[in-house]
């Protein structure tokens, strides 16, 4: 590659402008096997950057005082021109968030890529996922409607069954109030956005340290070519996959806009229409259900009879997730050479984490929730606990020495 | 393998298509944010024109409302102020409002509607650097004029000095006259502020 | 394809578990059931007489106030119209919808102040409000005399009495596990005749849709030009990618 001259070669000669360049782009190797569920990464960044923002210019309008907040999110819906337009992208840019982060964890697990050498890119990301939650968890509370207050006093009353001072810390008041929301919103638009930014940079860093996995769970290093040093089953991440997630790009903003403009309450699952009457610290809504991403940990909360350990309970159901590079005993990485037992393990898991996210948004009064929860929060944990039971003892495929398809 | 080639021409031609789309597409949703920081239809609202009654306005009063946020201030001017405005002309910078700001049916001596020459209507907002100047109308040496004071506004903090249409001084710090807002008559005792005569 | 076996295998997983949540859902007890509510968001002639009966009948209790009357126009009136038919207090043009009524006074009167309904529509949806409004009837029980039937215990009176007359709940006898079934009887006819009332709930209804969300119908239409945009977008992109993938392939 010639050496840049004029004003890149002027930068290039005070900043490592190509070499980053050429290592994590245009002679970054990536596996030339990816498929569908490996766009969701890419994804997430571009998210993460609408979120940023759409925030900026919400932050433009909004105020964080229990007086005004919720006319100033409906005076962006009305009196701010455009304001719809950026208020939704980031009402549903919080949704697909969890959307394409679920969809990007869930690769991980078909494909083993938490497994050595990912460990600590599995850890970071885990890290990027509990801040999200935190940050979709501030979030909510800003519109200031009936869901956000009640919402938030649930949460937080959960913390106050571990530790009571800790709550009253943490909300500032007696009840969720104005000052809660105002340093709800100092951590929402500065504190977590920032950690989100560095945990994802590192999350990215230590990708390109150790290379990327691929559906086939094998490592393209193994086979280099003796001349050149170049993966034989590795492309260039530009142009290949840079092409290739352009196109998924405009395939996500086609779902996203669709949403958007024909759908924006996603029928009460992006929006929650209880969120349109404002919060009333007098009067509870019939029915409190956190919004759709955390409603299979709120499933669990609830399934578990005595407040604590369901606390403790719903701690785990997240946290466990941290643990899965050492509960994973398999001697294969890719599903596609993982035995029977692997596959209906994660089979149960799956229908187990979307049933217990539908109970999470139902009436627990309803004779069906408590039990069904129940047993799908005995499933989510066994396939966590017994997994390096049936990894180990599970008859895998031979893993094949080069990446197909 | 499969024997598929590529053709540098169709790449090129994508890669340009591409951008293009990227380009336009990057524009358009770059125009609904800059629009957003544009006043918001309360900020529309409370700009909208405001009516005035001018009847209580006695020779050599002035009234301030507010319009969009700035002083507007309405002064009923005397007949010995409308005599100075002429003798002026030499100490101004810009007698004819050449320069300055002020709607058309506004330009000239007077810096008033052909129908009311004595009201001044303008934007008490110093051409300087936007502070608020004080109405000094009496001519000579009062509340801290000089002996030679034709009568008009001083601005407090940069000593920018007009007359009594508003008209800047030569030697002061303003560039340019105070700006007259568009306004219109209702009726003879009812202003309009923030709007021209219709069809005019 | 080495893989088909577990993914049918999967997907079969799946199914049973959708089947199970579906099942949940249907077993879920809903209550009352809705009517549908006639509307046509771009009627602006049934928005023109729902804003007709708001001004008249809602907003000396109930206001609007995050809704402009400027926003008005967009239902094909102009700003002389709005101010001569439906600015009923000394409001402008660009002011919001705020109530006459003094909060303090509502709160005493009902027990509770009546809400702001901006946004009623998008809490309650079309459906809920059609049937509400066609719902009440006489129970002496109530201090107001009224009750209604998808929202019992209710604050507010039938204001729209005169228009649609009394009607009397008639229960029938209950069977058991079911919901208390009966019906609503006209007993007192009011001024309009059921299907005209129906029509004035309809248009009503339409009006505070329209209220809650003044920006809908150019959400739609913008995104309809989004989407062919994007759909031309991913034509080029996919083609831009498949060329650049022949090299690898």
């Amino acid at each position: 590659m010639k050496e840049p001259t004029g004003l890149l070669g002027w930068v290039d000669a005070r900043f490592p402008l190509m070499s980053v360049w050429r290592e994590h782009l245009a002679e970054y190797y990536t596996p030339k096997n990816f498929n569908f569920w490996y766009y969701f990464g890419s994804l997430a960044l571009l998210v993460l950057v609408i979120q940023i923002v759409t925030g900026i210019f919400l932050t433009m309008y909004y105020k964080p005082d229990a007086r005004f907040a919720f006319a100033s999110v409906e005076f962006i819906m009305r009196d701010v021109d455009y304001g719809w337009l950026i208020r939704y992208m980031h009402s549903t840019g919080a949704s697909m968030f969890f959307v394409v982060v679920y969809l990007h964890m869930l690769r991980g697990m078909l494909y083993g890529s938490y497994q050595k050498p990912r460990e600590l890119i599995w850890l970071l990301g885990m890290a990027i996922f509990l801040c999200l939650m935190a940050e979709a968890f501030f979030g909510y509370l800003l519109p200031w409607g009936q869901m956000s207050y009640w919402g938030a006093q649930v949460i937080v009353s959960l913390i106050d069954a571990l530790s009571p001072p800790l709550a009253l810390w943490i909300r500032g008041d007696y009840v969720i109030a104005d000052a809660t929301l105002n340093r709800f919103f100092a951590f929402h638009v500065i504190a977590l956005p920032l950690i989100l930014v560095i945990l994802v940079f590192l999350h990215i860093v230590a990708l390109h340290a150790v290379g990327s996995n691929n559906p086939d769970g094998i490592e393209i290093k193994k086979y280099k070519d003796p001349n050149t040093g170049i993966p034989l089953d590795g492309i260039p991440f530009h142009p290949y996959y840079t092409v290739k997630d352009i196109m998924g790009t405009v395939g996500f903003l086609i779902v996203y806009f669709g949403i958007i403009f024909f759908a924006p309450e996603m029928d009460g699952y992006f929006l929650e229409d209880n969120n349109f009457i404002p919060a009333d610290p007098m009067k509870t809504p019939p029915h409190i259900a956190p919004v759709w991403y955390f409603t299979p940990y709120y499933a669990i909360l609830r399934a578990v009879p005595q407040k604590q350990l369901g606390v403790i309970a719903m701690g785990l159901a997240v946290g466990i997730f941290f643990l899965l590079p050492w509960l994973d005993r398999g001697r294969v990485k890719s599903i596609r050479y993982r035995g029977n037992l692997f596959k209906i393990a994660l089979g149960l898991f799956l229908v187990s984490f979307v049933t217990l996210g539908y109970m999470g948004t139902q009436d627990p009064n309803l004779w069906y929730v408590n039990p069904v929860s129940r047993i799908c929060a005995l499933v989510y944990f066994s396939f966590f606990i017994f997994m390096p039971i049936y990894t180990k003892l599970d008859k895998t495929k031979p893993v094949p020495e080069r990446v197909t398809g | 393998m499969s024997e598929m080639r590529s053709d540098p021409r169709r790449r090129r031609f994508l890669v340009a298509a591409s951008a293009a789309v990227g380009a336009v597409g990057g524009i358009s949703i770059a125009i609904p944010f800059v629009i957003s920081m544009l006043p918001s239809a309360r900020a529309r609202a409370a700009g909208a024109p405001v009516e005035i009654d001018i009847s209580q306005l006695e020779p050599g009063m002035m009234i301030t409302q507010e319009w969009r946020g700035q002083p507007v201030w309405v002064v009923n001017r005397t007949p010995e102020m409308m005599a100075q405005l002429s003798k002026n002309v030499a100490l101004l910078r810009d007698p004819d409002s050449a320069e300055s700001d002020q709607p058309v049916y506004c330009k000239n001596a007077n810096r008033s509607m052909a129908e009311h020459p004595n009201n001044l209507v303008v934007v008490g907002i110093c051409t300087h650097l936007g502070c608020t100047p004080l109405n000094r109308s009496k001519m000579g040496n009062v509340e801290g004029m000089s002996d030679d004071w034709p009568g008009g506004f001083f601005c407090p903090c940069h000593g920018s000095k007009y007359d009594m249409s508003a008209r800047v001084f030569k030697g002061v710090p303003a560039p340019v006259n105070l700006s007259i807002p568009p306004h219109s008559y209702l009726s003879g005792t009812r202003l309009l502020i923030g709007e021209d005569k219709k069809g005019a | 394809m080495k893989n088909t076996s577990w993914k049918i295998r999967s997907v079969r997983v799946f199914v049973v578990g959708f089947l199970m949540l579906g099942l949940s859902a249907a077993l879920a007890n809903e209550g009352p059931k809705l009517d549908r509510a006639p509307i046509d968001p771009s009627d602006n002639v049934s928005l023109q007489r729902g804003a007709q009966h708001f001004a008249n009948y809602c907003l000396t209790c109930h206001g609007a106030q995050y809704m402009r009357y400027n926003l008005l126009t967009k239902i094909g009136l102009s700003e002389a119209e709005i101010k001569s038919n439906l600015i009923l207090t000394g409001a402008k043009i660009g002011d919001t919808m705020t109530v006459v009524l003094n909060p303090k006074d509502a709160k005493l009167w009902f027990g509770v102040p009546p809400p702001d309904l901006s946004v009623e529509a998008r809490v309650r949806g079309a459906d809920w409000l059609y049937t509400y409004l066609r719902s009440f009837y006489r129970d002496d029980e109530r201090a107001s005399g009224w009750n209604n039937r998808i929202y019992p215990g209710v604050a507010m009176p039938h204001v729209l009495y005169d228009l649609q007359g009394e009607q009397q709940w008639v229960a029938e006898p209950a069977k058991t596990g079911e919901h208390a079934s009966g019906q609503l009887v006209l007993s007192k006819p009011g001024k309009l005749s059921p299907q005209e009332y129906d029509r004035f709930a309809a248009d009503l209804v339409n009006y505070l849709v329209f209220i809650a969300e003044p920006v809908r119908e150019t959400r739609i239409h913008i995104g309809f030009y989004v989407m062919i945009f994007l759909g031309i977008a991913f034509v080029i992109t996919r083609a831009l990618k498949h060329e650049y993938w022949k090299d690898v392939h």
